[in-house]
C-alpha cells in the first residue's frame, strides 16, 4: 500500500488552492476533498485525512470560512478590506 | 420646555407600541437608554420604514477562529447615518436540549451580551439557538471566550449541521416515546465537527420529536425528522373510557368518528382499536389523556426531506424508516445518518438541501445508494409515488412467465 499523504502536507496543498483561486473562485471544503483525493489518489489520501487537514488550515488561522449564500473556504482578508 | 413636546425621531415605529400587547420596539426603546447600538438600530429601521428598504448586507468574512459557522455576518448599508450599526452581527449560541435553562445561565448570557453587544436578544430562534443580537467584529472573539466560560457553545449556521432541536420530552410529557433530550445531546456533541465546520451543499437540520404530535415541527423544518411513535397497540383503560363519558364526552363523535383512518370502535361500554390501521394521528389519545396511552413498544420513525421555502418551495418530510428504536448510543441512526451526509456531501449541488436532492436523483437510487430497501410506508400516496421503480419485476416477469410455461 503507498505512504498516506501527511497532514501537513495535505493542508499545504489545500493552502496553495485556495490562494491560487482567490479572486477567481470561491472554493467549498467539499471542492478541496475532491481535488486532494483525484490529486493524492484514494490510497494515499481519505476524507478523514481531509477533513482534519482543513481543521488544522482553519484553527491556525491560514485560512476562514466566509458565508455567500453557501460556506466557502478563503484566505483571512487582509485589515480594511470590503465585504 | 419638556421633551414630551419635541416631535419623535420614530413616528411610524410608534405606531408599533400601540396596543396592549408586548412590542419589540418597546424593547429596544428601553435598551436604547444604554445602549447606543440598540437606538442607532431605532433609527435604521425607522429609516427602512420611510423608504420600505432593508438597510443590511449579510453574509461575508466574520466568525470566531476555526468555526465555520455560529455568527452571521451583518452590515448597515448606511454606516455613515448610524455609526454604531455599522456592523451589526447575529451570534447564534447552542441552546440545552429542551430550552431548560436555570435563570444563573441567562443572567450570565444577558450580561455578557449587555458587556459584548447591544443588549438585545432573541429567545429563540427558528432553528431553536439563543440568538443574541448586533455585536461588532473586534468583538466575537472576547464574546466567544465569554461564552465558553459560561458553559456555552456557539450553534451552526452556513453549510453545515445546524443545532439540533427537540420537544421537552419525557422532561415533562407523558407522550414521549424516546428520551429526546439525551438523544439531542447525543447527536450535538458527535456532530460537534460538523456543526462547526461547513462541508456540505447547504445546511442539514436534525430535529427530535417525542411523540406524533410533533411540537418542534419536525416533519416540516428538518432535513432529518426523528418522531417518536410505537408499534404495538394503543393502550387502554376502559374503566377511564366510562369516566370520560360521564362527563360528557361523546366518544363516538368526538374521537371515532374523528379516527383519519376509521380503526376505532366504540359500543357504548367498550373500545375497540384495530391497531393495524392506526396511522399514529394522536387525535384519540389527545381527547382522552387519562383512557388511552401510546404502545409499549417505542421508537421513533425517521423522515427526511422537509425544508422552508428558501431556494425552492416548502416540502414536507419523507418516511425513510417506518421505526427504528431509540436508544443510547444510538448507533444505527448514526450509521444511516454518516451514510447520507457522505452520499450528499458528494453528489448533491451547491444549495441543494437533502430532500431536493432525493428528487433530483430519485428515492429508488437514493435508498439504493444508503443501503436501504424500498419499504411500502415510503409510498405517500398508492399508484402516485414517483420515486420507486420495480424496474427489475419487469425485467423478471418474461423468465417467470416461461417457467410457468415450461
Amino acid at each position: 500500500m503507498a505512504n498516506p499523504v501527511t497532514i501537513e502536507e495535505l493542508s499545504e496543498a489545500m493552502y496553495r488552492m485556495v490562494k491560487e483561486a482567490t479572486g477567481v473562485k470561491k472554493l467549498k471544503p467539499t471542492d478541496l476533498t475532491k481535488a486532494m483525493m483525484e490529486h493524492f489518489g484514494p490510497e494515499r489520501c481519505s476524507k478523514e485525512a481531509c477533513k482534519e487537514a482543513l481543521r488544522r488550515l482553519m484553527d491556525s488561522g491560514r485560512c476562514v470560512y466566509t458565508y455567500y449564500g453557501g460556506s466557502f473556504v478563503e484566505l483571512p482578508p487582509e485589515e480594511g478590506t470590503e465585504i | 420646555m419638556g421633551d414630551e413636546n419635541k416631535p419623535s425621531q420614530t413616528p411610524k415605529l410608534d405606531e408599533l407600541e400601540k396596543g396592549p400587547w408586548p412590542s419589540f420596539v418597546r424593547e429596544i426603546k428601553r435598551a436604547a437608554t444604554k445602549s447606543p447600538m440598540a437606538r442607532d438600530l431605532l433609527g435604521v429601521l425607522e429609516l427602512s420604514y420611510e423608504e420600505k428598504v432593508g438597510h443590511w448586507k449579510h453574509g461575508g468574512i466574520v466568525g470566531v477562529r476555526g468555526y465555520g459557522g455560529g455568527v452571521i455576518g451583518r452590515y448597515s448599508d448606511v454606516p455613515e447615518k448610524f455609526p454604531n450599526v455599522a456592523h451589526f452581527h447575529t451570534l447564534r449560541v447552542n441552546q440545552p436540549a429542551g430550552w431548560f435553562y436555570r435563570t444563573e445561565a441567562l443572567r450570565a448570557i444577558c450580561d455578557l451580551w449587555e458587556r459584548h453587544g447591544s443588549g438585545l436578544t432573541n429567545l429563540h430562534g427558528s432553528t431553536g439557538d439563543i440568538i443574541l443580537l448586533g455585536t461588532r467584529t473586534e468583538e466575537l472573539e472576547s464574546t466567544f471566550a465569554d461564552l465558553t466560560k459560561a458553559g456555552f457553545d456557539l450553534g451552526g449556521s452556513g453549510s453545515d449541521v445546524r443545532t439540533p432541536s427537540c420537544c421537552v420530552g419525557p422532561a415533562r410529557c407523558e407522550w414521549a416515546c424516546y428520551d429526546t433530550l439525551n438523544f439531542t445531546y447525543d447527536i450535538t456533541m458527535h456532530f460537534q465537527d460538523e456543526l462547526h465546520r461547513p462541508a456540505f451543499p447547504y445546511k442539514f437540520k436534525f430535529k427530535a420529536s417525542g411523540c406524533p404530535n410533533d411540537c418542534v415541527a419536525a416533519i416540516a423544518r428538518a432535513d432529518l425528522s426523528i418522531i417518536g411513535t410505537w408499534r404495538d397497540e394503543i393502550q387502554i383503560d376502559q374503566a377511564a373510557l366510562k369516566e370520560y363519558t360521564e362527563n360528557g364526552i361523546d366518544i363516538q363523535a368526538d374521537v371515532c368518528e374523528r379516527c383519519p383512518s376509521q380503526c376505532m370502535s366504540w359500543n357504548g361500554k367498550e373500545l375497540r382499536i384495530a391497531d393495524e390501521w392506526c396511522v399514529k394521528c394522536m387525535h384519540c389519545i389527545n381527547a382522552m389523556p387519562k383512557a388511552l396511552r401510546p404502545g409499549q413498544e417505542r421508537g421513533a420513525v425517521i423522515l427526511i426531506g422537509s425544508k422552508a421555502p428558501i431556494v425552492q418551495g416548502a416540502m414536507l418530510s419523507s418516511v425513510l424508516v417506518p421505526f427504528m428504536k431509540m436508544e443510547p448510543p444510538y448507533t444505527e441512526l448514526k450509521e444511516l445518518v454518516g451514510k447520507i451526509l457522505d452520499l450528499w456531501s458528494e453528489e448533491g449541488k451547491s444549495r441543494e438541501r437533502v430532500g431536493e436532492f432525493i428528487q433530483r436523483v430519485g428515492l429508488g437510487n437514493f435508498l439504493e445508494a444508503i443501503g436501504l430497501e424500498p419499504k411500502p410506508e415510503m409510498v405517500a400516496h398508492p399508484r402516485e409515488n414517483p420515486y420507486v421503480f420495480y424496474e427489475e419485476y419487469f425485467e423478471e416477469e418474461p423468465e417467470a412467465a416461461s417457467e410457468t410455461e415450461g
